[in-house]
């Protein structure tokens, strides 16, 4: 009797989650349906305990009437972990192998896609500024979480994070002080002014939106994780026709294009680092 | 016939994980997937290291890889590990979990949905509570649940709470452990 209550209770359990996908979609037009299953369910119920509701039912009744609650519910889901200079070795890399062909162009276009609070958008800004880009390169830094690009956009950060960044940017090749782009001010900091003049903040869903620029470089990296094949390989896609001939694409250090059908246009810079550079004709 | 097994791990998990993997069949037909806490940072020593002292393949575990028997799949560092029904693996850059990136509760709950009364789930040494929900969650499920004798753990509060949390159906020394298991296939 047991076991046939909670095979029930499973089954609820399934029903519910597709039904609130599906109110979420049709009301919000926020498409969760292809991401990873087990992502899904695991923020549904980071979500469930933190509000104490008793059923994932109950959870959508909120969500659809109050819009509070869905704002709250959309920053659950969008994953806003990250650190400036994260993965040091990629900044280097990066520095080391790319930066030299791209300083052949005479104007830039980047297109940093999932760019959460900001945090990955400086780090570029400061690495291009270094190398003598920054003028003449245009960042686009979009996210589908609002909230998320307006701190984005804002460029304020909690002071506790300054010294692994510090640490990273010292790892990641940096050339100065980390301490010359931002002014501390009590528990925040600020970043430099000048670091955004030439960075557009947008709202863009990667899963619904279409192809906005033809950029030189397009960063998503730890997105692609959350997706299933199908909609990673759409996602792949959209950044293909985003990207000029000999662009690259940049991605997380797990993410890869090699299952995706664009894969055969493009060529790996190295075994284990995560930048594809899109082959000319 | 169990489908999965997941072990946790935490500070001493080297030496033990080590000693629990050297000591299965090469016939053990089982997927193994382990989270041992690790820093960020860290490169992949603990996998050569494993991979060499064992009759397993080891190795870092890839998004959306397929489980397979014969392979023993590590989380990557500063990554959550989960198991989705399909028994692909999904990977997670999300928010610490028990101060935890790769996090024990994590891969357990996400297995344990994946797989019910088909998985086992298994703590060793730790200096945290890690893996401790996740076990219960197993144990609820109806999975088989085991967990190292604390007296033989190099440290003993992750075993410790794992057995006061989840009740297991074993606790038993590494050496038992791996007898268990292979008893398993």
């Amino acid at each position: 009797m047991q076991t046939e209550d909670y095979i029930n209770k499973e089954q609820i359990e399934r029903v519910e989650t597709e039904l609130l996908i599906e109110a979420v979609n049709q009301c919000y037009g926020y498409d969760f349906s292809n991401y990873s299953k087990a992502h899904i369910k695991r923020r549904l119920m980071v979500f469930l305990n933190k509000n104490r509701f008793s059923s994932i039912s109950e959870m959508q009744h909120h969500i659809l009437h109050n819009s509070a609650v869905f704002e709250e519910f959309i920053n659950n889901f969008s994953i806003n972990v990250t650190e400036m200079f994260r993965d040091p070795s990629f900044y280097l890399f990066f520095r080391k192998n790319v930066i030299p062909t791209l300083k052949t162009y005479p104007y830039l276009k980047f297109w940093i896609a999932g760019c959460a609070t900001g945090e990955e958008v400086y780090s570029f800004a400061i690495m291009l500024k270094e190398e003598g880009l920054l003028y003449r390169t245009t960042i686009y830094a979009t996210d589908f979480n609002k909230d998320a690009v307006q701190k984005a956009k804002k460029g304020v950060y909690n002071i506790d994070s300054i010294k692994l960044y510090t640490s990273n940017y010292q790892k990641s090749g940096g050339l100065h002080s980390f301490s010359d782009y931002y002014t501390a001010n009590y528990n925040t900091v600020v970043m430099d002014k000048y670091l955004r003049e030439n960075i557009v903040f947008a709202e863009h869903n990667l899963v619904t939106d279409r192809s906005f620029t033809e950029a030189n470089l397009v960063v998503c990296r730890n997105v692609l994780i959350y997706f299933n094949r199908e909609l990673q390989d759409k996602v792949l896609k959209l950044f293909d026709e985003s990207l000029t001939m000999g662009g690259f694409i940049a991605l997380g250090t797990k993410e890869t294009i090699h299952f995706s059908s664009i894969n055969e246009s493009y060529t790996q810079m190295e075994n284990d680092c995560r930048i594809f550079k899109k082959n000319t004709l | 016939m169990y489908k999965t097994v997941v072990i946790g791990a935490s500070a001493g998990g080297m030496a033990a994980l080590k000693d629990l993997l050297s000591g299965l069949p090469q016939d053990f037909n089982i997927p193994i997937v382990v989270v041992q806490h690790i820093a960020p940072t860290s490169e992949n020593y603990l996998v050569q290291f494993l991979d060499k002292n064992c009759n397993l393949k080891v190795k870092e575990a890839d998004e959306k890889e397929k489980l397979q028997k014969g392979f023993v799949y590590l989380a990557p560092p500063n990554y959550h590990i989960l198991i989705e029904e399909d028994s692909t693996i999904s990977l997670s850059a999300d928010e610490k979990v028990n101060y935890s990136r790769p996090s024990i509760d994590v891969l357990f709950f996400s297995a344990s949905d994946a797989f019910k009364d088909k998985l086992i789930g298994i703590i060793l040494t730790g200096a945290n509570n890690d893996g401790a929900q996740g076990l219960a969650q197993i144990k609820l499920n109806g999975g088989l649940c085991i967990v190292q004798n604390p007296d033989e753990a190099e440290t003993q509060a992750m075993p410790l709470a794992a057995i006061e949390t989840a009740k297991p159906d074993y606790v038993l020394k590494i050496a038992e452990i791996s007898k268990l298991l292979g008893s398993k296939v």
